[in-house]
């Protein structure tokens, strides 16, 4: 009985798990770059540009840097989590991939159905809030761990801003799930095919205007950036929870941070700007062979991440830092009732106008 | 033995060991943290039970967000493992009596259950989430609005102790305390 595993199935799915884990590490790394020259343009500096052309190869770098460098564990540290902090906080960064459709399904010659995307769970959303939720622990038993005052002031100020933001977040999903009717991330982005339909765009976004804003903003205080990124704030708190880390495991800190910023994006993208769907993909599909199809898809969603990993950097360089009761107050007395408000409506439109 | 038989039992297993954790370590953060992975475990029995829906609220109130405010609570104590207190025979031979009274309640209670017809696999979708609403918005709404009626007069509760009276900043408790500090 335990031998009857499909076995190309499993291949196939540890196939596109590596790929997905190793594309978002390389978009993460490169986002690195791209902060710095993004930073650089808007500060009228040149940023990286000595290693390769451009500075390409600066991400691979800084990369060797933080591999060589000398790995110190304090001794006034709790050893062992000290260690697995950096550790989970990658676990629940590159966690949430599992669930985002990629792209279309590719069916082959032998009509064998190959789903771009890793599992299909009829509770999609609620994973993603649970695995957000756990993302805290990386960040509170880092801070913790080191036996640093700094750190974990630091450490609590993240945690509780994180708690704080996962209400309004989950608030805003709830009024895009009651449009939806469903919690899996496949039907949502099947629901958005093409961008116009029956007068009116299929695109989430353009039926949750607010909710999307409410997410946005959540989403930038849960990854803890800049306008959000109290956490780390040098004037106040020398550095954050990873102050008292070196080489890599600092690394990893600075990389989840990268990771969970692709991850949220291409979220972004799949729950309210049609994912994988573009205008007059009907006809495109009808004219190019299959796999150009579906790498036009893949494509298209890569953009759209992109888009809003770039819209994050913009951000960051161009607004200050929350003080730390201005954060609380948007969060708790701003985006709540906002979102509340959201909810409301939504339930009476669909109740009076469509009758659902 | 399949699949869905072995998972239970390292499941089981780990749950329990986990739990062991919990009660055996000395370090109240340890603790926390065997505690969160044994959620993790009855997540896993959640599963196998094909109830997805509890499964991941289990995760996400017990793991994400009740565990975490612990953690708050026991890393702001400052706990050390010399201040610990140490427990006197008499509380610990009470602890072991009320621990024992328990265990024979719930092996009583469970007992009859070990009888009865084991769980088809698959038989159930009673724990899907669609499922689940619809039961929980027709024939169980009245109690379901008490509870969260309850929910909410319990937030307000902790909203109202929680709240500082500003009357009382200048006299009251507050100065009263306030004095040992300024001889």
């Amino acid at each position: 009985m335990l031998l009857m595993i499909d076995w190309a199935f499993v291949v196939e799915k540890l196939i596109l798990i590596s790929i997905i884990l190793l594309g978002s590490l390389g978009v993460a790394m490169y986002a690195t770059w791209g902060e710095r020259k993004v930073a650089a343009v808007m500060q009228d500096r040149r940023g990286p540009s000595r290693a390769g052309p451009f500075g390409l190869f600066q991400p691979l770098a800084d990369g060797l840097k933080l591999f060589m460098k000398e790995e110190i564990v304090p001794d006034s540290s709790t050893r062992f989590l000290f260690i697995l902090g950096p550790g989970l906080a990658m676990l629940t960064a590159s966690m949430t991939s599992a669930i985002v459709p990629w792209g279309p399904d590719y069916v082959t010659d032998s009509g064998r159905v190959i789903a771009l995307q890793v599992a299909d769970i009829n509770i999609g959303i609620l994973y993603l809030f649970g695995v957000v939720s756990l993302g805290v622990y990386g960040v509170m038993l880092g801070g913790w761990a080191s036996n640093n005052k700094f750190s974990l002031l630091s450490s609590i100020r993240a945690a509780s801003q994180a708690i704080s933001y996962e209400l309004a977040m989950g608030l805003a999903l709830i009024a895009l799930l009651m449009l939806t009717g469903t919690l899996s991330l496949r039907t949502i982005v099947e629901q958005q095919h093409g961008f116009w339909n029956d007068g009116y765009f299929t695109w989430n976004f353009f039926k949750q205007p607010l909710g999307f804003i409410i997410f946005f903003v959540c989403a930038t205080a849960e990854l803890n950036r800049a306008p959000f990124d109290l956490a780390e704030a040098e004037s106040e708190l020398n550095m954050g929870f990873h102050q008292e880390y070196s080489s890599m495991k600092l690394g990893f800190y600075l990389f989840s941070e990268y990771v969970n910023m692709f991850i949220s994006s291409a979220f972004m993208a799949t729950l309210f700007f049609g994912g994988y769907n573009f205008p007059f993909m009907d006809s495109v599909q009808a004219g190019v062979p299959q796999w150009v199809f579906v790498a036009i898809c893949v494509g298209v969603l890569m953009a759209k991440t992109i888009g809003f990993i770039l819209l994050f950097m913009f951000i960051r360089w161009t607004l200050p830092r929350f003080r730390y009761d201005q954060l609380m107050n948007l969060g708790w007395k701003k985006l709540i009732p906002l979102a509340l408000i959201n909810m409301l409506i939504t339930g009476a439109v669909l109740l009076f106008f469509f009758n659902k | 033995m399949d699949i869905q038989q072995v998972l239970f039992w390292v499941l089981s297993a780990l749950a329990i060991g986990c739990g062991l954790g919990v009660i055996l370590s000395r370090n109240p953060v340890a603790s926390v943290i065997f505690l969160i992975l044994t959620f993790f475990m009855i997540s896993g029995h959640y599963i196998l039970l094909n109830a997805q829906f509890l499964a991941i609220v289990n995760i996400i109130v017990y793991a994400g967000a009740i565990m975490v405010l612990f953690l708050f609570v026991i890393m702001l104590m400052n706990l050390n493992a010399d201040t610990e207190p140490q427990k006197s025979r008499l509380i610990q031979v009470a602890g072991a009596i009320s621990g024992g009274t328990l265990l024979l309640v719930i092996l009583a209670a469970l007992r009859t259950s070990l009888y009865s017809v084991p769980l088809e696999k698959g038989a159930t979708d009673i724990g899907l989430i669609e499922n689940l609403g619809k039961t929980l918005f027709t024939k169980f709404v009245l109690p379901f609005e008490v509870s969260s009626v309850l929910f909410l007069s319990a937030m307000i509760g902790a909203v109202v102790i929680g709240k500082r009276e500003p009357a009382q900043e200048d006299g009251g408790v507050g100065a009263a305390l306030r004095q040992p500090n300024q001889n």
